[in-house]
Formats: C-alpha cells, structure tokens, sequence
C-alpha cells in the first residue's frame, strides 16, 4: 500500500529578510493526523516556516505544498483549510470575544446567523471560555486570551492546525490545559503543527520532531526514532550495595559499553530485553541488586545531542546526568 | 517584493471579504468614544454651529457692516455665480451668497479631516497590536483586506459629512429661505459636489493615507505624514470644490470626472503597497 501523501512538503525553502537569512534550505515532512513539533531557539525559522505554509510569505528558492496545492498559488485555498494561533493571540480588543470570532467565522466562509452563533458557543466551550463570550477582549487574561485564539482556530473545522508558541506567557496549569486540548485535536483526524523552544512542553506530546536551527533543519523524525538513532543502545542504571560487585556486568553477554562511579553501573546494552538476565546474573554472583533504572533520553536529551552534532559526546553527559 | 497573493489577485473579489473587515472596522471604531466624539465635534461645528451664528447675525441681526463687506466679497464671484444668487435684498442676497458659495470648504475639510484620521492608524494599527497576524493568515484577499479597510475610513467621514450636510440644509433654508422666496438649498451645484466631487476625493486622500499606514512603523508616525498628505489634498479639494461651484454644473461634473480618474489610479497603487508581510510588521522581505 503506497505511503499518504504529506499534508505539507517544504522542500529546500529559503526566505531572507534583508541581510537574514531565516530559512536557509528547509527541507520538513508533516504527516497527516498527527503532532508535529518545530524546535529550535529564538531565530531558528519556526515562524517564518509556519508563514510559508500559510502562503503569507512566498519563498525565494525551494517549493512549498499544503495538501498538494502551492500557497503562493492558492493561498486563499490554503488558508481556509487552516486554523493559526500565533504567539500573540492576535485579538481585538475592543470587541467582544463572540464578536471576535464572529469575524473569523464570516472571513473563514461560515456565515453569519443563529447556526454561527451555536458553532461559536460549542467551540468556546472547548476551551473553556464560553462563559467570557460576551465580555470585551481587552479585560480578559493572557490565558483567556489563548483559549479564545484556540477557539476561532477550530472554528472552522480545519484540517490542519498550526500552533506558534500557543502556551507562551501563559502559568503552567493553563499550559498543561492547552497542551491536553491540542492533544485531543489530533483524535478527530486533524494535523498540527507546534512551534515551540520549551522542550518540556513538547516531550510526550510530538509524533513527530523537526529541529530546526539558523533556518535549516538539523533533524527529522518521531522521537523514538530519532532516540534510537542517536542512541541505538538501551541504557540501565544499575546499582547495589558493593558496587564493586557491579563489575562483573563487563563481559556479560550483550554488554556494549560499561561505566561505574562510587555509588552506581551505567551499563549499555545492545537490546533492551538482555536487563532480566543482567539481573539473573547478578544475584546468581552474590550481589545485592538495591536498584535497576532503565534509562529513557528525553527530548532534551535529544535537542542537545542533535544541537551539538554529536550524539555520543552528548550520551556521556546524559549518563553523568544521570548518575 | 515576494509577498503577493498571486492567487487571490486573480481570483474575484469576494465582497463578503470586504463587508465583514469594514464593517468589524467599523465595530471597533463604534467601540472607541475617544475616537468618534472628536468627529462628531468637528462635524457640529462646521455643520451647525458656525454656519447659524453667521447666517443669524446676517439676517436675522441685520448686522449692516457685516452685509456691506459681504456684498463687496460677492463682487470678486464670477459673474456666472453672481447671476444665481437669489434675494430682492442686500441682506437676503448676502445669505443666500453666503449659504450656496461661501461655506463649500465645510464639505471638504470635515469628511478628509476625520476620514484620514481614521485612516492612518487602520493598517499600522493591526501591525501595533497584533491583529495583522490574524488577518494575515485568513483566506480574505489582500485587495478585499484594502477595500474593506478603506470602506471602514471613508464611511465615518463622508456619513458625517452627509448627516451633517442634511442639518446644514435644515438651517440654511430656515434662516435664509423666508428672505428669497422659501427652500432653496441645497441647489444642483451642491448636490454635485456632495456626490460627485467629494467622494473622489476623500477615496484618493485615503489611497494615500492608506499606504502610509501600511508602509510606517508606528499610528503616530502614520497620523504625521497623514497630516502632510491630506493638508495639501484639502486645498486642492478645496479649490476644486469652490470652482465646481461657481462654476455651473458641467465643470462641477468635469472636476468630479478627473477626481475619479485620480482616485482610481491612486487606489490601483495603494493596493500594491499593502502586503500580507506589511500586515505581520516585516517591511523589508525580499
């Protein structure tokens, strides 16, 4: 069965902004029906990325497709089908929050009317602002505020979602709310994409990483697979009360590196399933095993390791940490 | 520039598009106290206040000095204009000559005053607070983002205007009527320049002031070159507006006609100075 096609293709895409070269060559896959996240520092291109599938810049060098179309070309198409919260909500605040997205419905082709309205209210309720519909924009809260672009953002039902930093300046509990929400989006078939630099934020919620750094991208992938490709080997962290007695854990079968301190053995295996019989082993020679840790890197890990270009020198600092 | 809607240009325009961005423009103006209560001011006093002191003391007062002065100014009219003025009366003839002719550059001056205003913050503006992202990124049409927020400028000014020019109605034929023969205004000259000369003007004064707005860096900024702009648009309006009136009606038409060649041209350009990369605050993109 051939692959679906990618809802967008960014392939080799540049965009300067006089002597700044914001994206330089980018080249990103996002699939359908899942969570992509953009990481990268301030500068990186994540914005400047999520303005050309928008169509709202055009690039200079390279091509740009979303759901196949060209946004340069079709950009009106485009950007029906897409749903954006920037990282100012982008608001008015003289207006009412149901006039706000009023606006929105009538730009995105929805109409006006009681059917609208009822649209309005369900999508509000989403997020949890319905209840401030009626309230002028400018006296809510920079949370309220988010609640409210992620409403007009779904409001048209869009097939693909992009988010620029859509926690930013919020507290954590309303950011683990909105994180829950976008998570919950991709259950009705839609495609998001995040920018983020809060690394934090993007652990556990990405199907997919693009690390992106001075306008190009660095890496691509999910990040189990961009984990085992930067560390193919599993790690344990194994520790018991003669440490010493730890030792005997180098030549053990499947054993691909080994390294002790005083207190603990971080030991790398060449399959992850090899621990059991580690622990077999270990009590057969006398020792008493007090802990056995597999360790999983994080997305941070990840960043840093891809950031650095250098998977292994980072894994040492990941095992140090670790200890 | 690289920022053009290539597919929305080619595209008809969606006048939905346009309705909704004036009108939630407009929304917003309703909203800002601060911002209409000046116009209607402004109105008032070129509208009513003004013009009923001067007609009053005119012809009610029966100020001699004032209507002596007043009929040696109407010797400088054309003699075309001279013919029309209507009265048996020194007093009557100064208030009709002082109704019809005299008070054409309140027809100019308060509709490019407040819709400039209005207009020089409306692009910037989105840029300033934000807002330009969402537009941006919405499937309206850069040229329907232009037309709707050119709508959203000219209307508070020229419907001021209109109202206004109604109560001026109103005032001149109950103060001036009685003495030359009952209502007699507004006459065919004014009915042109209302709806025939000024419009051109108010949109070309707004094609330019809606490309500062878009291409500066700040609403002060904007209300600066603003006010360079439409300070020289109002004399030349001005100008236009008094020879249309005195004139006769097919010079009125023929100044109309070239207002709307000027306009026409002058919007053509302003649409293109409008960018979506303008509305997200980035100028200088290649």
């Amino acid at each position: 069965m051939p692959e679906p096609e990618p809802t967008i293709v960014l392939d080799g895409v540049v965009k300067t902004f006089g002597a700044n070269r914001a994206l330089d060559g980018v080249s990103l896959r996002v699939p359908g029906g899942q969570i992509t996240v953009l990481l990268g520092p301030n500068g990186a291109g994540k914005t400047t990325a999520i303005r050309m599938i928008t169509g709202a810049f055009a690039p200079e060098a390279g091509t740009v497709r979303v759901f196949g179309l060209d946004p340069a070309e079709q950009g009106d198409e485009v950007r029906a089908r897409c749903g954006v919260v920037s990282a100012k909500p982008a608001l008015y605040d003289r207006l009412s929050g149901l006039d706000n997205l009023r606006y929105s419905a009538e730009l995105y082709g929805l109409g006006r009317g009681s059917s609208v309205d009822a649209r309005i209210t369900e999508a509000a309720g989403r997020f949890g602002i319905d209840g401030a519909l009626r309230d002028q924009v400018g006296g809510y809260s920079t949370g309220m505020k988010t609640r409210l672009a992620l409403s007009r953002s779904v409001l048209h039902r869009p097939e693909l979602l992009l988010y620029d930093e859509p926690t930013s300046g919020l507290d954590p509990e309303s950011s683990h709310a909105v994180l829950e929400l976008i998570r919950e989006m991709t259950a009705d078939g839609s495609t998001v994409v995040m920018c983020t630099h809060l690394l934090l934020e993007a652990e556990g919620l990405a199907d997919q990483v693009v690390i992106l750094q001075d306008g190009t991208n660095l890496v691509e992938g999910s990040p189990g697979e961009l984990t085992r490709r930067y560390w193919p080997d599993a790690l344990v962290r194994v520790g018991a009360d003669d440490p010493a007695a730890l030792d005997a854990l180098r030549n053990h079968a499947g054993v691909v590196g080994y390294d002790r301190t005083d207190l603990i053995a971080v030991v790398r295996l060449d399959r992850s399933d090899r621990v059991p019989d580690l622990v077999v082993a270990l009590t057969a020679s006398g020792a008493r095993v007090t802990r056995v840790e597999p360790h999983e890197p994080t997305l941070e890990d990840l960043y840093f390791a891809v950031r650095q270009g250098s998977g292994h020198s980072r894994l040492g600092s990941v095992v140090g940490s670790a200890v | 520039m690289a920022t053009v809607d290539r597919g929305t240009a080619r595209r008809p325009l969606q006048w939905g598009h346009i309705r909704t961005v004036a009108r939630t423009d407009l929304k917003q103006l309703a909203q800002a106290r601060d911002y209409w209560i000046p116009m209607l001011i402004l109105g008032a006093i070129f509208f009513v206040f003004v013009p009923t002191v001067l007609l009053f003391t005119i012809t009610q007062l029966g100020n001699v000095n004032a209507v002596e002065q007043l009929s040696q100014a109407l010797e400088i009219l054309p003699e075309k204009a001279q013919a029309q003025i209507q009265g048996d009366t020194e007093t009557a003839r100064a208030g009709y000559a002082l109704a019809v002719y005299l008070f054409a550059p309140v027809a100019v001056v308060v509709p490019i005053t407040i819709s400039t205003a209005v207009g020089a913050a409306t692009i910037v503006g989105e840029r300033e607070r934000g807002t330009g992202e969402f537009l941006a990124h919405s499937p309206a049409g850069i040229r329907e983002i232009f037309l709707g927020k050119l709508l959203a400028s000219l209307l508070p000014g020229y419907l001021t205007t209109i109202v206004g020019f109604g109560i001026y109605s109103l005032i001149v034929n109950t103060i001036v009527g009685p003495d030359v023969g009952g209502w007699f205004f507004p006459t065919r000259q004014w009915w042109i320049l209302m709806l025939w000369v000024v419009p051109p003007f108010l949109a070309l004064t707004l094609s330019l002031v809606l490309r500062l707005s878009a291409k500066v860096q700040s609403t002060a900024a904007a209300q600066q070159a603003s006010a360079l702009v439409s300070l020289p648009l109002i004399m030349v309006a001005y100008s236009q507006a008094t020879g249309s009136l005195y004139g006769g009606d097919s010079l009125g038409w023929y100044i109309g006609a070239v207002a709307w060649v000027l306009a026409v041209i002058g919007l053509w350009r302003g649409v293109k100075v409008v960018t979506r990369g303008r509305l997200l605050g980035v100028a200088d993109e290649k």
